[in-house]
């Protein structure tokens, strides 16, 4: 169990004393029942802070709420601004949870809501995660855009709360998140709970923040407090899935094969690997995502060690529940490493008062920490800024859990009953004298074995999904390992039937070593499954060609199946490809369709709204 | 045209490849489309045999056959391509631009063949337009390099009577040009020549292909010159072999032979190499006409339903020799003086600098077969680069897959030799006088035919092969020794001396008692052997041979008398 310290928790020196006297005392019993009460009792205190915040109308408001009876206070709406489907897992959580507090939930997401009925919505609860550069997720993208729009109405009639979903390994950490809660208040919502800013471990933070809206919705509707009250459960449950298996209880999978697409003579390695589900009852759909808890480079972990002049053998907490394990362990499976944050950087500037850390964090170096925190891991740091001395435990425990890394899955669950492919590209690079190494992807790559396991679990992606009518033409765009989803897509209407016509869009380096699951689509195209698919190996010729100058060679054919309604479906790289294949669509539009750039540009989002334009970019 | 027929004599019906030749319109099919194809590397079986004219095999590296398919990738396709060279003659210029393209496009190597061809290997399909076009600019051709056409035609490189070498060279040049198929479908697919979309629009039959027609030849149809005493090119192993009669340094003509060949099938007594028979003699000025004729009767007469047994031989030897010279005769008008006498003492390349007859000079270097690459300790490609880009003469590539860098005057001979000592090019001097008579096609990994290893295998097995000469005193004792990875015979296997034809991964047969000038067939020794048997027999042989040969008696003779195998007088008795 974490030791509370003034550095590590928000109490002061006594407060964190008495609970780290009173906390290891507690049977489990105490514990569920406190972790219930503090919940409740939180929740009312969100509700009393809220009130002056959203003045005397709020107050009138939850008033007449409580006079008014249960019926209009009753309904919520909860809206889902997701990219991977983290938000909307938690969402339809939250969903369920009110529902079964008795509240009318309307459950959506950002993508399919209508902004014109925001206005008439009480109680509004949103979940929304940020990608790259602080942006909102495709499906928000059109709402995030209204909402801070002149067009966006006064909402003084609303109660909202927002659940921000981020990585504090960005600098524009929950951006989008924040933007909705200042756009909300601006707007004349009150607040019905404290925005809650959740790092890639988000389970218990988010469970925190549902309890938090769950007491303030009670509160607000009077006779619902008591229930709340009563039947608040320990965080954890919260955030468990349906199923047995989940991201919080992850499924010990079998690796089946594990094998390197690339071929001899390639500057890539990207593997392969069928894991068996077989067991577990895990289900997924093409479009969802595989998570694995990876475990981190053994080399690192030990030079690490060796740099704080640790002993590997010394037991830590690794989690708050008290759990002890070796600090080598506790490296290897649960604390992140390789990844750098402000935050913790801030944490360790006051622990140690090291002068030239708190420089690195002086307001003026912005752009050296956003180069420092881009380019460093945990044992460039400690040997930067001579951070040996630190105690093993007191490090650790600023340390954040180490996060499962999603990939899209690859193959369809009906082609391959109980299996899950990924595909994966090992990530292998030198930088400032030392090697460096993807986590997951090099541990794939050189420590797992047919018959090793993984902790794995399926993240959905609602927002990845093939049309529901199988006559609608489908076009792929997925160059490297952006290719995996529409593996399994292919799959899926194989088995299935599927009748629409389908493009694929694929591209890499070089054409002899790097086409991924070549004699697949060698087969499908035969086959008819596949209907048409393009190519570009940039390192093939002189001028480098991409996939978006393969849809622009074909831009009338393109525009031609736009019209007949297909759908398109982009994966892979966000930075460039993404943004080069949006361009490319846009000058599609505009030379064969006569649209304007505006026009174009309207087109797509309204293509993104309609999920005619599906993507799963990272 | 009128004898030109689908059907083989026998009535039965024809090949599959017939097919194909006569439905591609002169030799496009779907060519152009199947290149542009960029989801597979490789291109349709049926468009394969055409490209096959074209000078081109497509291939794969069989080395990472399983490798690949495991790793869900198709086979590593890639193309061949064959420069054709009349005689083997090429100037500096054409070797800089096979050196460049071979950097380019290629495996970075260069292969020097058993025609006096050159091949290229592992060209992708997508570089296969660049590098023929940059072969047809330097003035060179892979057209009908392969094929069911006359092929390269051969002639002696002789360094030693530069006149005679002219003149032979000469007629070499003049058959190749005359045989070259018309159509131009070469030139629209790999020259962006202008399109004929129907071939109605572009002549008849006679005026597309005069000589071959819509269906081409049966099979692959060989010539070859020798000027004795060298017999380099294998004159009897040619379907039409041309020996030059020389008379005080002037060519006189030339004795004519038909119906040489090696390919056989393991395990097919039908099939079976053949060496050629002399049926006369003609003039220079009647060569092209008596080699019209001939391939002409091969068109009408070859067997188009077993490919297998398609070759010129076979028509020959099911018809008759009389049969064929009535014909000729019936064809020409008139009829072939009788043979003039010959003689052969050699069929292998003889090394280092020699001053021919011109006041030039010559050096014919040792390549282990064939092979133009630059290695850690020894940079031939290199050297060969460095040494054209100042010589002024010519380069001939050897029967024996051996280099000459000819015609070199006496002012650039110290320059070229300096560079032969900087880079270490070697005639051969240190090597055993069984290495520098030995031969092997290339074989694994890109043949797609080759059942075991040969250029890869080859040196290692002469290096184990090395001590045995030594023990016995035979380091300087010429014995021809030739490896293929399968009976179809690139290296010419059954003319040498002692010979390996694969049969499987590391077994091979082993055949003995050739004739040491290639006049006479080899015959199976012992069948499917691997490398231990292999050097037990060669250890009892070779202390045989060194202990009791005649004086001046060669190896092939020895085998012969001593009892080893038979004396082979036909091809019809190899398998006897």
């Amino acid at each position: 169990m974490l030791e509370f310290q003034v550095t590590n928790s928000p109490f002061n020196q006594e407060q964190a004393e008495l609970l780290n006297r009173l906390l290891p005392s507690l049977t489990d019993t105490q514990r569920l029942w406190l972790s219930g009460y503090l919940a409740a009792v939180q929740g009312t205190a969100a509700a009393a802070i809220s009130a002056p915040a959203g003045g005397a109308q709020g107050l009138a408001t939850a008033g007449s709420t409580v006079d008014s009876g249960p019926v209009v206070s009753k309904e919520v709406t909860v809206l889902f601004g997701s990219q991977t489907g983290n938000s909307s897992g938690l969402a339809k959580k939250l969903g369920k949870r009110l529902e079964e507090q008795g509240f009318q939930v309307t459950l959506s997401s950002m993508g399919d809501f209508k902004p014109n009925t925001l206005k008439k919505i009480e109680n509004l609860l949103v979940l929304v995660s940020t990608h790259g550069e602080g942006e909102p997720p495709d499906s928000a993208i059109a709402f995030y855009e209204f909402l801070h729009s002149k067009r966006a109405p006064q909402l003084d009639n609303l109660r909202y709360s927002v659940l921000a979903l981020g990585d504090t390994s960005y600098e524009f950490f929950c951006q989008t998140g924040k933007d909705f809660d200042k756009r909300l208040a601006e707007l004349g919502g009150k607040e019905l709970a404290p925005r809650v800013d959740c790092d890639v471990d988000f389970a218990e933070p988010a469970s925190e923040w549902m309890n938090q809206v769950l007491g303030a919705l009670a509160q607000g509707a009077g006779n619902g407090a008591g229930a709340v009250g009563s039947s608040a459960t320990p965080s954890s449950v919260v955030c468990e899935a349906e199923s047995e298996y989940s991201r919080s209880n992850p499924f010990q999978a079998e690796v089946l094969e594990n094998l390197n697409l690339n071929g001899r003579g390639s500057d890539r390695e990207t593997r392969h690997v069928e894991i068996s589900l077989e067991g577990s009852n895990l289900q997924y759909e093409p479009g969802d995502s595989l998570g694995i808890y990876p475990e981190n480079h053994p080399r690192l972990a030990d030079e690490l060690i060796e740099a704080m002049g640790w002993d590997g053998n010394e037991s830590v907490s690794v989690y708050k529940q008290g759990e002890t394990r070796s600090l080598r362990e506790a490296l290897l499976r649960y604390f992140e490493i390789t990844v750098l944050t402000k935050p913790l950087l801030k944490q360790l500037a006051e622990l140690t008062g090291n002068s030239g850390l708190k420089d690195l964090l002086d307001p003026s170096k912005t752009e050296e920490l956003r180069t420092y925190l881009s380019e460093r891991d945990l044992l460039d740091l400690v040997q930067d800024y001579s951070l040996k001395g630190i105690p093993a435990g007191q490090f650790v425990s600023l340390l954040r859990k180490i996060p499962p890394r999603l990939y899209s899955i690859a193959s369809s669950l009906k082609a391959s009953p109980d299996e899950v492919h990924v595909t994966v590209r090992a990530v292998r690079y030198e930088s400032n004298g030392r090697n460096r190494y993807g986590v997951c992807s090099v541990q794939l790559a050189d420590r797992i074995q047919p018959g090793d396991s993984l902790p794995v679990f399926i993240q959905h992606n609602p927002n990845f999904k093939l049309p529901d009518n199988p006559e609608t033409p489908v076009i792929m765009i997925g160059p490297g390992t952006g290719v995996a989803p529409f593996r399994a897509f292919l799959s899926e209407r194989e088995e299935t039937g599927a009748q629409g016509k389908t493009w694929l869009f694929y591209g890499d380096q070089h054409f002899s070593t790097d086409f991924l699951y070549q004699v697949e689509w060698q087969r499908w195209l035969k086959e008819g499954v596949l209907t048409r698919m393009d190519v570009a190996f940039s390192r093939d010729t002189e001028q480098k060609v991409y996939v978006q100058h393969r849809m622009l060679e074909k831009s009338r054919e393109l525009y031609e199946w736009l019209q007949e309604g297909a759908v398109i479906y982009v994966c892979g790289d966000e930075k460039k490809m993404a943004h080069d294949v949006h361009a490319a669509l846009a000058t599609i539009l505009e030379q064969e369709g006569r649209f304007s750039p505006e026009e174009a540009s309207e087109y797509l989002t309204r293509m993104q709204q309609q999920k005619r334009y599906q993507r799963d970019v990272y | 045209m009128s004898e030109n027929n689908l059907l083989s004599p026998n009535s039965a019906p024809h090949s599959d490849v017939e097919d194909i030749k006569v439905r591609s319109n002169y030799l496009r099919g779907q060519l152009e489309e199947v290149l542009e194809d960029r989801i597979t590397a490789s291109i349709p079986e049926d468009e394969n045999r055409l490209m096959k004219f074209h000078g081109s095999y497509m291939q794969d590296d069989r080395d990472l056959r399983n490798e690949r398919s495991k790793q869900k990738l198709e086979p590593a396709y890639q193309f061949m391509l064959r420069v054709r060279a009349p005689g083997g003659v090429v100037t500096p210029e054409q070797w800089l631009m096979m050196d460049r393209v071979a950097q380019a496009y290629s495996s970075g190597t260069i292969r020097l063949t058993t025609r006096q061809s050159v091949q290229l290997h592992g060209i992708l399909k997508w570089n296969m337009k660049k590098t023929i076009q940059e072969v047809h600019n330097s003035m060179l051709t892979t057209l009908a390099a392969c094929g069911d056409v006359n092929r390269n035609v051969m002639c002696n490189p002789n360094p030693n009577q530069s006149d005679i070498h002219a003149e032979v060279y000469h007629w070499a040049s003049r058959l190749s040009e005359h045989l070259e198929p018309q159509t131009k479908a070469y030139h629209e697919i790999w020259l962006d020549g202008e399109k004929v979309l129907d071939s109605r629009d572009n002549g008849t039959e006679e005026e597309q292909e005069p000589i071959y027609g819509k269906v081409y030849l049966p099979r692959k149809f060989k010539i070859g010159i020798a000027v004795p005493p060298s017999n380099d090119v294998d004159v009897f192993s040619q379907d039409l072999g041309l020996i030059a009669v020389t008379e005080n340094g002037k060519l006189k003509g030339f004795n004519v032979a038909v119906g040489g060949g090696m390919g056989m099938t393991h395990g097919d007594v039908k099939t079976y190499p053949q060496v050629a028979q002399v049926i006369g003699f003609c003039t220079p000025e009647q060569v092209i006409d008596v080699a019209e004729k001939t391939v002409t009767i091969q068109r009408d007469y070859g067997d188009r339903s077993v490919r297998k047994h398609a070759r010129f031989k076979y028509t020959i030897d099911d018809r008759g020799i009389d049969w064929f010279v009535d014909e000729l005769t019936r064809r020409l008008g008139w009829t072939l003086e009788a043979a003039k006498p010959y003689q052969f003492d050699h069929h292998g390349d003889r090394y280092g600098w020699v001053k021919g007859n011109g006041g030039k000079w010559h050096f014919t270097l040792f390549i282990e077969n064939g092979r133009i690459k630059d290695e850690e300790n020894y940079l031939l490609m290199t050297g060969l680069r460095e040494i054209a880009k100042l010589h002024t003469g010519d380069f001939r590539l050897t029967a024996n897959q051996n280099l000459i860098i000819s015609n070199v005057t006496t002012a650039k001979k110290k320059k070229i030799d300096e560079l032969i000592a900087k880079y270490g090019i070697t005639s051969g001097e240190h090597y055993t006088a069984l290495k520098l008579n030995s031969m092997a096609c290339v074989a694994l990994p890109t043949c797609g035919l080759a059942m075991a290893e040969s250029e890869r295998y080859l040196p290692t097995l002469l290096g184990k092969m090395e001590p045995l000469l030594e023990e016995n005193g035979l380091r300087e004792d010429e014995i021809v020794i030739r490896m293929t990875g399968c009976p179809n015979g690139c290296a010419r296997p059954a003319l040498a001396e002692l010979s390996f034809i694969g049969k499987a991964p590391g077994k091979y047969n082993m055949y003995l008692g050739g004739g040491f000038a290639g006049e006479r067939l080899n015959k199976l020794y012992k069948e499917n052997i691997g490398e231990t048997e292999i050097l037990d027999s060669l250890r009892v042989l070779f202390a045989h041979y060194a202990k009791e040969r005649r004086e001046g008696e060669h190896f092939g003779d020895f085998t012969i008398r001593a009892g080893y195998v038979k004396e082979v007088r036909s091809g019809q008795d190899f398998h006897a």
